[in-house]
C-alpha cells in the first residue's frame, strides 16, 4: 500500500497532478450548481413579483 | 443540427435528456478510467510511474482544444446567423475550457520537472497552449467588461473566431519547431504508436472527461436560459410599471 502511494519516488509529481485536476473539476461542478441555484431563485422571485402585480 | 437546436424550447427538450445521460456517463467512465490509470496499467519502461500523469494531462489538453473549437464554431454560428442559443453555448464553454487548458499546463509542468528537468520552458508547444488559455481568459474578460449585452456577444464572438488560428499552431507546434514536447502518438496519420495497455486508460479517461465537459456546458446553457427568462420578466415588469 505505501509502495503504491510512493509511486516509485514520483509521488510529489503524480499526486499533485491528480489532486489539482480533481480540485479543478470539483470547483467547476460547484460553480455550475451554484449558478443554477441563483438562476432558479431569480426566476422564482420574478414570477412571484409578476403575480403580485397582476393578481 | 445547429438550426434545430437554435430554438430555445427545442434545446431545452434536448438538454433534459442529454444532461443526465452525459452526467452518468462521465461518472462511470472517469471511475473506470481512474481505476485503469492508477491500478491497472503498467509503469513506462523509461518514465516509470510518471506516465500516470498522462492520463489526466492529455485528456485535459484535448478538451482545452476541443472546447475552444466548439466555442469558435458556436461564435461563428452566432455571428453569421444570430442564433441566440449559439451565443449562450459559447459563453457557457469559456470558463470550462479555461480550467481544462490550465489543468493541461499545470499537470504538464508536474510531468516536465521529473522527465525534462524543468517546470517550464518557452517551447513552441507550451507557449502556444499558454496562449490558448489566455484566449479563453480574454474572451471572459471581454464579455464581462462590456455593458451592452449584444455588443459584448458580438465582440466576444469576433475574438473567439480570431483565436481559432491558434488551434493548428498548438497541434502542429511539435512538428513545425524543435520542441522538448514529444510528437503526436495517438492522433496521427499512421495510427496510434502507444501500447494498448496505456492507450486504453487514456481513451477511457478522455471520453469520460469529454462527457463531463459536455454535462457542464449543457448544464450552464440551461442555467443561462433560465436566467434569460428571469431577466425578460424583470424587463417586462419594469416597462409596465
Amino acid at each position: 500500500m505505501s509502495e503504491f502511494f510512493a509511486m516509485d519516488g514520483y509521488a510529489a509529481f503524480i499526486w499533485p497532478a491528480y489532486g489539482l485536476t480533481a480540485l479543478g473539476v470539483f470547483g467547476l461542478v460547484a460553480l455550475v450548481l451554484s449558478e443554477r441555484r441563483a438562476a432558479n431563485a431569480r426566476l422564482a422571485r420574478e414570477e412571484r413579483d409578476v403575480k403580485s402585480e397582476n393578481p | 443540427m445547429f438550426s434545430y437546436l437554435a430554438n430555445p424550447a427545442r434545446f431545452d427538450r434536448f438538454a433534459r435528456i442529454a444532461i443526465p445521460v452525459s452526467g452518468w456517463l462521465a461518472l462511470g467512465l472517469v471511475g473506470v478510467g481512474l481505476w485503469f490509470a492508477l491500478f491497472n496499467s503498467p509503469p513506462d519502461y523509461q518514465q516509470s510511474e510518471t506516465i500516470r500523469i498522462m492520463y489526466v494531462h492529455v485528456p485535459a489538453a484535448w478538451l482545452g482544444l476541443a472546447l475552444y473549437l466548439a466555442m469558435g464554431v458556436a461564435s461563428f454560428v452566432y455571428f453569421v446567423w444570430r442564433h441566440p442559443v449559439a451565443d449562450v453555448a459559447a459563453a457557457a464553454i469559456a470558463p470550462i475550457g479555461a480550467v481544462f487548458a490550465a489543468l493541461c499546463l499545470i499537470t504538464g509542468s508536474l510531468w516536465g520537472k521529473p522527465t525534462w528537468g524543468a517546470w517550464w520552458v518557452w517551447d513552441a508547444r507550451l507557449t502556444s497552449m499558454l496562449i490558448q488559455l489566455l484566449l479563453f481568459l480574454g474572451y471572459m474578460a471581454l464579455r464581462g467588461a462590456l455593458e451592452d449585452e449584444k455588443q459584448a456577444a458580438k465582440s466576444a464572438a469576433i475574438l473567439a473566431m480570431a483565436g481559432l488560428i491558434n488551434l493548428p499552431v498548438v497541434k502542429f507546434s511539435v512538428e513545425w519547431w524543435a520542441s522538448l514536447h514529444q510528437g503526436a502518438s495517438v492522433i496521427r496519420m499512421d495510427g496510434p504508436t502507444i501500447d494498448p495497455s496505456q492507450l486504453t486508460p487514456l481513451l477511457v479517461m478522455a471520453i469520460g472527461f469529454s462527457a463531463l465537459a459536455g454535462w457542464m456546458v449543457l448544464y450552464r446553457m440551461r442555467t443561462a436560459l433560465i436566467d434569460r427568462r428571469a431577466r425578460a420578466l424583470q424587463l417586462a415588469r419594469e416597462a409596465g410599471a
